[in-house]
Formats: structure tokens, C-alpha cells, sequence
């Protein structure tokens, strides 16, 4: 690929989505925009950029800078933070508001939906604790095709077998050929959107819980701090962000903190009790 | 160092295991049918059973309902990895006691994922 090209393509995705690309990542635009060059009946990745400067196609950038997003995900992805979702998060923020209040729940940049219907599951499973108060799950991401398949909530047996447990499964899914497709219940809990974390975000409400995991990693630091800032915004005075297992906000934010013991999960600051010891 | 007995009537999926669970720490045991591995369970419990379903002579299922029948102090974790996709076969596993259900083909990941939500990894 030459350079310009290449300078060209990570500058449009840079702005279209915060995805940094530098330049050791070729092969990943190479790997990435290849097959879309050929369904577009064009030469080569030279002829797609040809393509994209000469006339305004709406349509190819956003499907090039779709293709350029990694949409990896899995249910119950890393255990611990639906872990402390049910033990602790979910049982203090249910005894702090009235019954009435509806508990809402962002899952930011949420993929295929694995980690929307991972909480919700988590939610059914502790129905006692929630005792029928209302709960809405939003759940964005900037794919298009990936919403899609989030709605459809129709997954390979791979893809269940990674990180759901049996006894989830068999209970909260039904079989369709190979597939499996996700409850009804389940769906109805969630709704998906799109939404680019590059945008304003008070638009989705505000928020007591937000995910916002193994997103971060692909934005630069300037990025990073205008997408905690707008988290920030909507989140609940008592109410706490996760991030990824290898994401961190120290040092970015100013707004939040981390929540003393739970490694990965965040909180506006002051929001805490006081220090009880000293 | 953790204990499991690989049972399957193929030998290229009992070292395909095997390989896979060694590299995850595990001292591993094989039976190629079920009654070998009752008797592999009798002689030592092991912390875990990799199990097949269709099998000569016993099968999975059959050995899993008399393993949960003896006298033990401790059973060990049993995870069914099997070509027998379909709901109404995970249904009776779980019912005689399995604890987990590996859908075939699988993949090494998948058994890891797997061993870290029984608590074995
Ligand atoms: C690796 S997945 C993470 C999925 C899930 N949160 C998890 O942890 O398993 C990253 C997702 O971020 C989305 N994404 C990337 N840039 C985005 C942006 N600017 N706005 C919204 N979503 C974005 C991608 O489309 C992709 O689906």
C-alpha cells in the first residue's frame, strides 16, 4: 500500500471513529479493506482511495470504517465484572433508590451484544433482588452490521460456548439448527442502537451503570479523555463506569475515580463514603 | 498438580486432549469407553473427567449415572464434550449430574473458557 494511501484511510477513520491506526497496522487496513475493494468491483485498496476522493460515497466511507473496527466479544467476557455487577454494584444501587426509579444500564460499544444480554441474564438471575423494578438496557455501537446481529440475538454454538454456562444456556436460549437463539424475555430487555462514542451522548440519558469495555484500546489519549468526560456526563452522581481488563482511566480523567478495591471499575469522585478508618 | 481422565473411544481426540491439558498444567489419565473409566475412578478420583458420549461398551452417559452412585469422598467435576449437539441430550447430562457440556468440534479455547467457570483454572 502507499504511504498516502494509507495516510489518507487511517485519517478518515481516525476522525469517523477514534480508531488510531499507526503505521506498523498496514496489514490490518490491507487484511481489512481487500475484500472490500473487491466487492466494490475495485482494483485494489489504491483504487478504493481513488474511488473515495473522486466522488462523495457516504456509504463506502462508512463501510470502510466499519470494516476497520475489531468486533470481538464474548458472554460474560472476563467473569469478574458481572461478578461485582450481582454482589455488589447491583445490590447498593438497588438500596439506594426507590423502587419505582427504573435501573438503567449502558452497554457502550457493545458489539454483536454478548455483554448486553450477559447482564441481562445477570439481571434475571437476581430478579429477587431487583423485585420488579424496571429495568432498560441500551446498548450502542458504531457498526451497523453488528447491530444487526445484536437484534437478531441468533448465535453459533461457538460463540455460546465461549463464556456462558450451561445451565445459562439451556435456560435462557432455544436451539435453531446449529444456532442459538437468545429468549424473548431477553431481548425485550435490551434496546440496540447506534451510536458513535466520538458523539455527544446525553441524547441516550442518564446512566446508574455503564459498560464501556475494550473500546478505549483503540482510541489515542486525547480520544480516550473526551469519551470519559462524556461517560462522565451521564452517569448517575452514585453510579459507576466498568472498563476492560486491560483498560484504565488513571490519569485521564478528573471527573472520575477508581472505586477502592475493585480494580476496573470507576465512580464520579467524591461520590463514595467517606473514609470510615482514619 | 490437577488431575483428569480423558475418556473417549478415539485415540486422536484423547491426545488431542491430552496435549491441551497438559499444556494447562494437568496430569492426565485416558479410558477409551466408560466402564475403563469407572474403574480408572475407582482406583483414584480424579479433580476432573473430560467425557464422550457415544462410546462402546459404555457410554457417557451411563458411566456418569454410576459414577455419581459411589461411595465417595469427593466427586470430581465432569464435563461432557461430545458430538451430541442437540438440547435434549444437554438436558439429560446436566440431569445425571454433569457440570459442564463441551459442543464437538471444539476448541481449545472453548475448554479452557470452560474450566475456568467450574473453578478448575
Ligand atoms: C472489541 S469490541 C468490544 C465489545 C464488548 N464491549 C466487549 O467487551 O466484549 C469493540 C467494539 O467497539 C466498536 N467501536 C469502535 N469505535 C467505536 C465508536 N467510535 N463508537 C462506537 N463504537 C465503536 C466496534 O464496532 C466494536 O464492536
Amino acid at each position: 500500500m502507499q504511504a498516502a494511501d494509507f495516510q489518507f484511510l487511517s485519517a478518515l477513520i481516525k476522525e469517523r471513529s477514534g480508531i488510531a491506526l499507526s503505521s506498523d497496522k498496514t496489514y490490518l487496513l490491507e487484511n481489512r479493506l481487500g475484500p472490500l475493494a473487491a466487492q466494490r468491483r475495485l482494483n485494489d485498496i489504491a483504487g478504493l482511495v481513488a474511488r473515495m476522493k473522486s466522488v462523495r460515497d457516504e456509504q463506502l466511507i462508512r463501510d470502510v470504517v466499519e470494516a476497520m473496527t475489531t468486533n470481538e466479544s464474548l458472554f460474560f467476557r472476563d467473569g469478574k465484572p458481572f461478578e461485582l455487577l450481582r454482589t455488589a454494584i447491583l445490590p447498593r444501587i438497588v438500596a439506594a433508590r426507590p423502587k419505582e426509579r427504573p435501573l438503567r444500564i449502558w452497554s457502550a460499544a457493545c458489539s454483536s451484544g454478548q455483554e448486553a444480554y450477559s447482564i441481562a441474564i445477570t439481571l434475571l438471575e437476581e430478579e429477587a433482588l431487583l423485585a420488579g423494578r424496571p429495568v432498560e438496557i441500551v446498548a450502542t455501537d458504531i457498526a451497523t452490521s453488528m447491530l444487526i446481529k445484536a437484534k437478531a440475538g441468533v448465535y453459533s454454538q461457538f460463540e455460546v460456548q465461549r463464556g456462558l454456562p450451561i445451565r445459562l444456556l439451556l435456560k435462557y436460549f432455544t436451539q435453531k439448527g446449529t444456532n442459538w437463539e437468545i429468549a424473548p424475555r431477553l431481548r425485550s430487555m435490551v434496546s440496540f442502537r447506534q451510536h458513535n462514542m466520538l458523539g455527544e451522548c446525553a441524547g441516550l440519558g442518564r446512566f446508574d451503570i455503564v459498560f464501556c469495555r475494550n473500546v478505549l484500546i483503540y482510541f489515542d489519549e486525547p480520544t480516550k479523555k473526551g469519551v470519559i468526560e462524556r461517560i462522565a456526563q451521564v452517569l448517575a452522581p452514585d453510579g459507576v463506569l466498568l472498563l476492560g481488563a486491560v483498560e484504565t482511566i488513571i490519569g485521564l480523567s478528573t471527573r472520575l475515580e477508581i472505586v477502592p478495591g475493585a480494580a476496573g471499575i470507576y465512580r464520579p469522585v467524591g461520590s463514595g463514603p467517606r473514609a470510615a478508618v482514619a | 498438580m490437577r488431575t483428569c481422565l480423558i475418556v473417549d473411544d478415539s485415540r486422536v481426540v484423547r491426545t488431542v486432549a491430552r496435549r491441551i491439558l497438559e499444556e494447562l498444567q494437568f496430569a492426565s489419565r485416558e479410558a477409551g469407553d466408560g466402564q475403563a473409566a469407572l474403574a480408572a475412578c475407582q482406583e483414584e478420583i480424579p479433580d476432573f473427567v473430560l467425557l464422550d458420549w457415544n462410546m462402546p461398551v459404555m457410554n457417557g452417559l451411563d458411566f456418569l449415572r454410576a459414577l455419581r452412585q459411589l461411595p465417595s469422598v469427593r466427586q470430581p467435576i465432569v464435563i461432557f464434550c461430545t458430538t451430541e449437539n442437540d438440547i435434549n441430550h444437554i438436558q439429560q447430562a446436566i440431569e445425571a449430574g454433569a457440570d459442564e457440556y463441551i459442543m464437538k468440534p471444539f476448541a481449545s479455547d472453548v475448554l479452557q473458557a470452560k474450566l475456568v467457570q467450574v473453578g478448575l483454572l
